[in-house]
């Protein structure tokens, strides 16, 4: 092998769990100075081919060379030792160190016995300099932006001498104007001869950023293409197994009776700032409204509000005429109000239960779930298989832990549940968050099926292809106040942007 | 439940391989044994195994020995009584052994063990053990028992309690004059009729000498605490008392360990009276004014000889006091305490044996 | 605290087997180091276990409290709590068992038995539920409170026993004339003090194991102990479950109580310090992996070992404190559960990594 060696082969790579082959005779190559894309959904298998590669696992079958050499990776340490870095997607960070600390850890410059954090400052700031990584090097963890926070875990990796970087799924916790940032870091580390591989469901960054993409489908290569030679249509087939309709196929809505009425809702935080300020808005049964805004602008506290999770101070929030303000969830939810929480590894799933204890989480008091205060497994078991065939949700068996299943069907097991309850209001918060496209597309169906079906449909989301494809009526909020709504026929990106950013209202009742 | 079903039986399993493996080794052991008992003197005490002779005196008396939950290097009480048996099996070749308990609930097996094990007497140490050593003794008519600083009411009991307000009377006179600040303090260990003994004869003790001094008293509320000790005497001290009198056990041990290092900070000189045995040989005499020596040695070593002799009689209680020797201060106290006072302790002795003071004894 | 909830909710039944072996390996060696036969030793401790049928009857007895604290501490973690304070529960139930037996002592035993042990559960529940009432509406770290509320439990009991029940002249109460000791079986254990506490305390596990797996109630424990946050989203009571589960791990702990002055000693001592059952409790849950069987089986070795250690000294003159050791190196083993992965890496390491993905 000559210069032309890749700088990563992976040779037949085969790894087994018990009940499923995660990854079958997996080949890729990666050469010097590209960024290599690998695409699949969740539970492809692409997490478990990268934790091979940083040494996490260990391949039940195939070799893998670096530099035309092969290496057995059997430690992250060995990994590192390999040149190979690896950004998470849940970063490992200590909160309470400062940027450098957390940078040198395990590697520090030591002065005698004391660390010598004056030269460690200093390399940081060289090698931030170097990849254009702009980072305050004495600033704490927990006070820096999730976008920082990733630059940290980046520098990690590059000052432990890493040639070759994975990024997973990097792009899923950041901000648009973070997201752009990131690529053209990406592009300046490959400009200083790194290579990469990009793990991602993103079909629009991988179009934007990478040379090749490498398509995983079930544990299996479909195929490795050139980027310019492709399109997002043809990639998300291949990642899908089937054709992918981007634009969301909807009728026009049977719009009727209002369901949920917010009328000038005000709740204060600890502190006594206006989380909540004069928030007044309709869903009514047959549409979906979505709620467009920027993160931070009082999303959770409203869906805190109407889910019962937090008191309000003052206003009215009816469900189908009942008041609800400040009744217990309970109370709530027994009135058929859904909910898909944004945060469904924190608030929608208990992910050390079986996938079976899970779809009752919110029934299981009810008949026939519970009889005599005991549990009836075998009817909740029943249930469970039930709910997992009709909405695939892909797990080995439903005893299985909750934490086992892949972001996507963690979510399909939570919709299945909401759903299934036949509510007459849906909140979904950020149901797509962090899914592929298949997920993705599968839960906007949902949701348009539910109108369909005469629910009245509340979506939370910080995309805005969500909520302008999705939604019969969009409403901005901005500082815990509806700042305009609008019809998504009648606008579009650009102004929603304004409205979302405050600096323009509009329409103040397009629903009414 | 599957889960629970195997971790049954893998736990079932360790533990036949565990108790597998003892029977096998219980022959091996068991000789093993044998060939310890008879260099006994050696191993079963800490005392140095090279001055017993080879040809030591046999006895096969065996005499085993209850501690409370303070053990045999407590440094008082329990250790002044097993030494007493080092004593006898140097001498005479009485095999000994004691168990230590780690709580209230292990007196009646500890005791137990013994007894049921053909011990010919069985020493329960302390007050606390009274009711477990009755307990006992009822149910083993045929075993000899004996304790210390209890009755107990049974034939086959011998009690011995001691006259600790006398003892503490004469330290207390001995702080009573040797004070500087008029202040002098009493730690105890728990509130029992015992300790109240010593609580008594010594404030009894300082003010007979000095009507002025105050005498402060405190409970510390366990006899294995050096660490309440030390901090308890720390406020003693630092409220102006230049001497405590522990009457707390291994508790004690904190008291010296606090005026030690206030002795070589170098501030106000202070003192502690050592409690039961001489305790200036164990914490030396810059900090040891003078000690309230309880013979419980002498107790044991004279009632474990009558059972070697074959004259224990049991059902008896004995109560050993000035008169008998059986409390008082040690020779050593000369180091630090003044020729006058002595000669004033010496005075008060006679006074009390001849009994004309009586010394309160609650 | 995460580290410990880890340490806890492990579910591998390997590694406790292989820390308990590991402990005695290291108490072996220590032995050896200090001159001591570790076979003559361990097999004297197994003696003094199986020796006798007084023996194992007192071997018994050493387990009965370890089980109920075993149980008090792995219920309260199975709900997401960590009770330190089972030892002062045990105190208060202890008490109120006291209180009760002595004050109503006119009553006929089979009520005044039955009465004494109900007021003990009760006590302790209390005594722990009043934990977890100022976590569940004050947020107060039930770590530190039931640290606390083992002092006053402490000082409270003595000062009861000391005002109200004292027996004058002594360390402890008046005799206590509800007795839970099998009189019937005495012959049969050489008079060995068993009583109707170990059978509780197995009937306390069995319902430890239905009532958290399978009931409503003990689903929503289970619920709140594992995310309090989905909990509540899915429109439980955290609060509520949470004081109800202190309650129910304080129940076991005053149980503890009843079986000890009830069974044991028909009297109450005036205590110098705690009697230290809910920390050898925690010991017990822990190596029980937090099951109520596995803390049956676990409170059955702790017991043994205990009890046995006498034996050491007995019969291989091994002074007290080593056993310490051994059961020291077998908690550290488990709480260190890295080095016995380490030393089971080749066998099972490899496994227990492909369970995860």
């Amino acid at each position: 092998m000559s210069a032309a060696a890749p700088v990563v082969e992976l040779k037949q790579i085969t790894k087994r769990f018990p009940g499923i082959v995660a990854n079958d005779s997996i080949s890729l190559t990666l050469n010097k100075g590209e960024i290599l894309a690998l695409l699949g959904e969740n539970g492809a298998g692409k997490s478990t081919l990268m934790n091979i590669v940083f040494g996490l696992y260990q391949p039940d079958e195939g070799s893998i060379e670096i530099n035309g050499k092969p290496v057995i990776i059997d430690s992250p340490n060995k990994a590192i030792e390999l040149g190979i870095g690896m950004v998470h997607q849940h970063f490992k960070l200590v909160e309470p160190f400062t940027v450098t600390e957390n940078i040198v850890l395990g590697m520090e410059p030591k002065k005698g016995v004391k660390i010598d954090y004056k030269s460690a400052a200093e390399q940081v700031r060289k090698l931030s300099e170097q990849y254009g990584l702009q980072v305050n090097p004495n600033a704490r963890i927990h006070d820096i932006s999730v976008g920082m926070q990733q630059r940290v875990e980046i520098m990690k990796t590059l000052y432990r001498g890493a040639d070759i970087l994975i990024f997973d799924e990097p792009t899923a916790v950041l901000t648009p104007q973070e997201i752009t940032e990131l690529m053209a870091i990406m592009k300046r580390l490959v400009a200083e001869g790194k290579s990469i591989i990009l793990i991602t469901h993103k079909l629009k960054e991988i179009m934007e950023i990478s040379d090749r993409v490498t398509i995983i489908r079930r544990g299996k290569v479909i195929d490795t293409v050139q980027t310019a030679g492709t399109n997002p249509n043809e990639l998300a087939e291949k990642m899908v197994g089937r054709g992918v309709t981007f634009k969301v196929d909807k009728q026009a809505p049977q719009v009727r009776e209002t369901v949920l009425k917010l009328n000038n809702v005000n709740s204060k935080s600890k502190e006594g700032v206006n989380l909540l300020n004069g928030l007044s808005f309709e869903v009514k049964a047959g549409e979906i409204l979505g709620i467009a805004g920027v993160d931070g602008n009082g999303q959770s506290e409203l869906i805190q509000a109407i889910t019962g999770l937090r008191k309000i101070d003052s206003g009215s929030i009816t469900v189908s005429g009942h008041e609800i303000a400040n009744l217990p969830p309970r109370k709530i939810s027994e009135l058929n109000v859904s909910h898909i929480p944004e945060d469904r590894h924190k608030h929608g799933l208990v992910l050390d239960f079986s996938v079976s204890e899970n779809m009752v989480l919110e029934t299981y008091y009810k008949k026939p779930y519970t009889k005599n205060g005991f549990l009836q497994r075998e009817v909740i078991d029943r249930y469970a298989e039930k709910m997992v065939a009709a909405f695939d949700v892909r797990t080995p068996s439903i005893e299985n832990k909750a934490r086992s299943l892949s972001g996507g069907n963690q979510q399909k097991a939570i919709i299945a549940r909401e759903i299934d309850k036949d509510p007459v209001l849906l909140i979904a918060a950020q149901p797509t968050r962090g899914l592929d496209v298949g997920a993705i597309e599968f839960v906007q169906k949902q949701l348009i099926a539910q109108r369909d079906q005469g629910k009245a449909v509340l979506l939370i989301s910080f995309e805005l292809d969500e909520i302008m494809n999705v939604s019969d009526r969009i409403a901005v909020i901005y500082e815990g106040q509806i700042v305009g709504e609008v019809y998504p026929q009648d606008t579009n990106d650009q102004e929603l942007g304004l409205m979302m950013a405050g600096s323009l209202k509009r329409g103040g009742n397009a629903g009414a | 439940m599957k889960k629970v079903y195997k971790l049954s039986l893998v736990m079932m399993l360790v533990f036949t391989v565990i108790l597998a493996g003892c029977g096998n080794n219980n022959n091996t052991a068991n000789s093993g044994n044998n060939a310890t008992e008879g260099s006994n003197a050696g191993t079963a005490t800490n005392a140095p195994a090279t001055e017993t002779p080879a040809e030591a005196p046999k006895s096969d008396v065996k005499v085993g020995l209850v501690t409370d939950v303070g053990g045999v290097n407590d440094k008082s009480f329990n250790q002044s009584a097993w030494e007493a048996l080092e004593a006898l099996n140097t001498e005479s070749g009485v095999e000994i052994k004691y168990l230590q308990s780690k709580s209230n609930a292990d007196y009646v097996p500890n005791l137990n063990q013994f007894v049921k094990g053909g011990y010919d007497l069985t020493w329960g140490i302390g007050f606390d053990l009274g009711d477990a050593l009755k307990e006992v003794a009822l149910a083993n008519p045929d075993a000899k028992l004996a304790i210390i600083d209890s009755v107990v009411d049974a034939p086959n009991v011998e009690s011995v309690t001691f006259a600790e307000n006398e003892g503490s009377f004469l330290v207390g006179v001995v702080a009573g004059l040797t004070t500087k600040t008029n202040k002098v303090g009493f730690i105890g260990g728990m509130d029992s009729p015992v300790i109240k003994r010593f609580e008594v004869g010594f404030k009894a003790g300082v003010e007979a000498v000095n009507p002025n001094a105050e005498v402060t008293i405190m409970y510390a509320g366990a006899y294995d605490k050096p660490d309440t000790g030390k901090s308890m005497a720390a406020t003693l001290y630092n409220a102006g008392n230049d001497i405590i009198f522990p009457a707390a056990g291994a508790t004690g041990n904190g008291v010296f360990n606090e005026a030690k290092s206030r002795n070589d900070a170098g501030g106000t000189k202070v003192w502690v009276i050592g409690v039961d045995k001489d305790q200036s040989l164990e914490f030396g005499d810059d900090v040891t004014l003078t000690s309230m020596i309880k013979r419980v040695d002498e107790a044991v070593k004279k009632v474990s000889q009558q059972v070697v002799d074959g004259t224990f009689e049991g059902g008896k209680t004995t109560v050993l006091s000035l008169k008998d020797n059986g409390v008082g201060l040690p020779e050593t106290s000369k180091a630090n305490v003044t020729e006058d006072i002595l000669a004033k302790v010496e005075e008060y002795k006679q006074k009390i044996i001849s009994g004309e003071i009586t010394v309160p004894s609650e | 605290m995460h580290r410990l909830k880890k340490i806890f909710a492990t579910d591998s039944y390997i590694v406790p087997i292989v820390a308990v072996i590991m402990g005695f390996i290291v108490g072996a060696i220590v032995m050896l180091i200090g001159g001591y036969d570790p076979i003559a030793a361990y097999s004297s401790l197994f003696q003094r276990v199986f020796g006798s049928s007084y023996d194992f009857g007192e071997a018994i007895r050493e387990m009965t409290p370890l089980m109920f604290t075993g149980l008090a501490v792995a219920f309260a973690f199975r709900s997401g709590m960590f009770n330190i304070g089972a030892d002062g529960q045990v105190l208060i139930g202890m008490t109120a068992a006291s209180l009760v037996g002595i004050k109503l002592s006119g009553m006929p035993t089979y009520l005044l038995v039955p009465l004494a042990v109900i007021a003990a559960g009760l006590a302790g529940g209390l005594w722990a539920g009043f934990a977890g009432y100022l976590k569940a509406k004050r947020g107060i770290n039930e770590v530190i409170t039931t640290i606390m509320l083992n002092w006053i439990a402490l000082y409270l009991s003595n000062y009861i026993v000391k005002n109200f029940l004292l027996l004058e002249g002594q360390n402890r109460s008046v005799d206590n004339p509800a007795s839970m000791s099998m009189t019937f079986l005495a012959s049969a254990f050489d008079n060995a003090r068993i009583h109707w506490g170990t059978v509780l305390a197995l009937a306390a596990a069995t319902f430890f194991y239905l009532y958290l797996w399978k009931t409503k109630q003990g689903y929503e424990m289970r619920a709140v102990g594992f995310n309090p946050h989905a909990a509540e989203y899915a429109g439980m009571n955290v609060g509520r479950n949470v004081v109800k589960a202190m309650f129910i791990s304080g129940v076991f702990a005053g149980l503890a109580g009843a079986g000890e002055v009830l069974g044991v000693f028909h009297y109450q001592s005036i205590f110098a310090a705690s009697p230290g059952y809910g920390f050898d409790g925690i010991a017990v849950a822990l190596l029980g992996l937090t099951h109520p069987f596995g803390v049956i089986l676990a409170a059955i070795l702790y017991g043994m070992l205990t009890y046995g250690s006498a034996g050491m000294s007995f019969g291989a003159d091994v002074p007290p404190e080593l056993i310490r050791i051994v059961i020291g190196s077998i908690i550290f083993f488990i709480a260190a559960q890295g080095i016995v992965r380490w030393v089971l890496k080749p066998f099972y390491f490899k496994r227990k990594k492909e369970k995860v993905s």
